[in-house]
């Protein structure tokens, strides 16, 4: 066991951001959900079924790896949290790891998840199939073609992976799906949401359970290093990684907390996924937070080389973190992410997540804010296995930059 | 008493159900829309939905899904939508009720009000705010100046339909069914008493809507609620008009008419009879 019951979660203030913006019909089953997760978090029975799952099945604690090729490239010590390294590849599986569990507490024997880089698919897929449960897979026709190889993945694990063609073909698309056949088949069903996004209580619920990043990250970090660090940076598309990650840190207020997201070709003129930083105030997938919109209130499309971070909200967690000041957000293009990824896998073995990428590419930025004795924790939120055929395309076979 | 009300007292007097017509705003174009208002109007609707095309319309079905998508291709806003409801106010004074996700709405911020009762508009719906969000979204000065409609599910409990009612003004819109918005499906549980609760709870007419495709099903609807709500299906009978090169509004209007048959009913059957 990972040491003593986990505490209570903490305090989840979203300030004007968040609520419950569903159709009429969904309300009596967010309302449910709720009162079923805070009656199963309070549980002993459940919290030893959550964390039995995470320590042997997820793999649970992920280890914190040093970089010391990377730290002197960048100029300040990095430490790496190494989600990569928990079953499927990525940091997903801990959600729905505490999600199944809950579905199956409510007794709803089908489960449905969107998915956008195919890693919340294939993670939901994975438990479902542990679990005995039913398993649809909702995924942009676009994301279906760019990530095969995670689609695949989902069929074998018996999953059925529905392509979305309407709208964009991306993630928010497949995440509109879900929703109508959440409310279509509300008496048997559990959407297993995939990010800190969505009509409460889901960010609340998807935030809990990814705390186990940020505890075992803080404790990692004390005994490796004697102290705390003094930045923590990781990637946003909803912002569940980096809620994750955070969550460990948000009582220390020295310690610095970086987002990055996509930049795509470019903020100004290019295409782009940067709700924080070109987002308005709005209502999208039962939340209120940003959104990228135009003046009409029609949600734009958003772009990124990484499926994972191509959606045009964000967690209201995050909104709300940035209008306090307590979290800031920066942002990477693809061209960028593409050469962390590079840097990265030469220097340290360690081949990221596109998503993740995002956020190593801003190290060099953050390093300069702690200086060469500061210590800079980067969440690895995935690998990058999956993004190889796409790398590969955009590249050639040689793999280099 | 709202035009909304007002509509539904006169179809009671004449001992039949109210018929309220959906249909998306600028589907497929400006001039075209306003036609097929114009002739669901002229063939019997008592009240128009006009509905603001979104780009994601996640209560939504294919058949209005594909409406709001050629509506935007049209190049529908809002704003659009308001003129096009005002251009009808030049032929109809069929009331008009909003229909909308919340998000376009948010953007005419402190001109919401104005700018909807300008444009002629009766009663607003946000498909994704309850009655309860609408001071706290929009602002106390829309929600006293605006008709805000009632949105209930099949599943709502009875505690919250009658809160429901009474927070309603020109009508409770009763879902017949889970699920998006579409013209096939059955409808759930004990609509009978849904609808008993509603009423019992207010003075606000209940109209019962999703999935109302044939005569049958209407006559159904009217013979427990104050009105029958049809969408999708007249939204499909103009796609297939378009599809065959026709502009809709004679395939709208016989549907309208057909529908509207099956709503009269026996003066002992009358709701407050
Ligand atoms: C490896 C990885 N990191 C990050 C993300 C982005 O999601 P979030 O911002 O919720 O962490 C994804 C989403 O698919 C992912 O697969």
């Amino acid at each position: 066991m990972t040491g003593p019951a986990t505490p209570p979660p903490a305090a989840f203030r979203t300030g004007p951001f968040g609520g419950r913006f569903v159709a009429e019909t969904l309300v009596p089953a967010v309302e449910a959900l709720a009162e079923a997760f805070d009656d199963a978090w309070a549980d002993p029975a459940f919290q030893a079924a959550y964390r039995d799952l995470l320590e042997t099945y997820v793999g649970r604690p992920t280890p914190l790896s040093t970089a010391p090729r990377l730290s002197d490239a960048v100029g300040a010590t990095v430490l790496l949290k190494r989600e990569d390294l928990a079953h499927t590849g990525s940091h997903k599986i801990n959600n729905c790891v505490g999600q199944a569990l809950l579905a199956r507490r409510m007794g709803k024997r089908r489960i449905i998840a969107e998915t956008g880089a195919g890693q919340h698919g294939v993670a939901t897929a994975t438990v479902c199939a542990r679990l005995g449960l039913s398993c649809t897979v909702y995924m942009g026709a676009v994301d279906v073609e760019r990530q095969r190889l995670n689609v695949f993945r989902m069929r074998m694990l018996g999953a059925t992976v529905v392509p979305v063609e309407s709208g964009t073909g991306t993630l928010k698309d497949a995440i509109n799906e879900a929703l109508r056949d959440w409310v279509t088949n509300v008496d048997d069903t559990h959407y297993v949401l995939g990010s800190v996004m969505g009509p409460d209580p889901y960010p609340r619920i998807v935030r809990t359970l990814h705390e186990v990043i940020g505890r075992e990250a803080r404790a990692q970090v004390l005994a490796t290093a004697g102290r705390l660090p003094d930045a923590v940076v990781a990637c946003v598309g909803g912002g569940s990684n980096a809620m994750g990650i955070f969550s460990g840190f948000l009582d220390d207020p020295a310690v610095r907390l970086y987002g990055v997201e996509a930049a795509g070709t470019g903020l100004d003129g290019g295409r782009h996924a940067a709700t924080m930083a070109r987002g308005r105030v709005g209502i999208f997938h039962g939340m209120r937070s940003l959104v990228l919109q135009d003046d009409d209130g029609q949600i734009q499309e958003a772009h990124s080389i990484s499926a994972g971070l191509d959606y045009p909200g964000v967690g209201p967690e995050h909104a709300y973190l940035a209008s306090t000041g307590r979290a800031e957000y920066l942002h990477a293009t693809d061209d960028e992410a593409l050469a962390a990824l590079h840097e990265v896998a030469s220097l340290e073995g360690i081949v990221l997540a596109l998503e993740t990428a995002h956020a190593a590419a801003r190290l060099r930025d953050v390093a300069r804010v702690v200086g060469p004795g500061g210590i800079v924790l980067l969440n690895v939120s995935g690998r990058g296995d999956k993004d190889m055929p796409q790398v590969m395309a955009r590249e050639g076979e040689g793999g280099g930059s | 008493m709202t035009r909304v009300e007002q509509a539904f007292a006169a179809a009671e007097e004449e001992g039949r159900a109210t018929f309220v017509a959906y249909l998306t705003a600028f589907d497929p174009d400006a001039d075209r829309s306003l036609a097929l208002l114009r002739a669901a109007a002229e063939a019997g609707a008592d009240v128009l939905e006009v509905g603001v095309p979104f780009s994601d319309p996640t209560a939504d079905g294919p058949a209005i899904q594909a409406a709001m998508a050629r509506a935007r291709a049209a190049g529908a806003t809002l704003p659009r939508v308001l003129d096009l409801v005002a251009r009808l106010r030049a032929h109809t004074s069929v009331p008009c009720v909003l229909f909308s996700y919340a998000n376009p709405l948010l953007r005419l911020g402190e001109a919401l009000a104005p700018r909807l009762a300008d444009a002629g508009i009766d009663a607003v719906l946000a498909l994704d705010v309850s009655v309860f969000d609408v001071p706290a979204v929009f602002g106390a000065r829309a929600a006293a100046d605006l008709a805000w409609v009632g949105l209930c599910g099949p599943r709502t409990p009875d505690a919250r339909a009658r809160a429901i009612a009474r927070r309603a003004r020109g009508f409770v819109y009763q879902i017949a069914r889970t699920g998006v918005t579409g013209a096939g499906g059955g409808r759930d549980g004990d609509l009978a008493h849904r609808v008993a609760v509603l009423r019992a709870a207010g003075p606000r007419p209940v109209a019962v809507g999703f999935g109302v495709r044939r005569r049958e099903d209407a006559a159904a609807v009217a013979a427990i609620a104050d009105g029958v709500v049809v969408g999708s299906h007249l939204v499909q009978r103009a796609a297939a008009a378009f599809a065959a090169g026709e502009d809709g509004a004679e395939a709208v209007a016989e549907a309208v008419a057909d529908l509207r048959a099956g709503l009269s009913r026996p003066p002992a059957r009358s709701r407050r009879a």
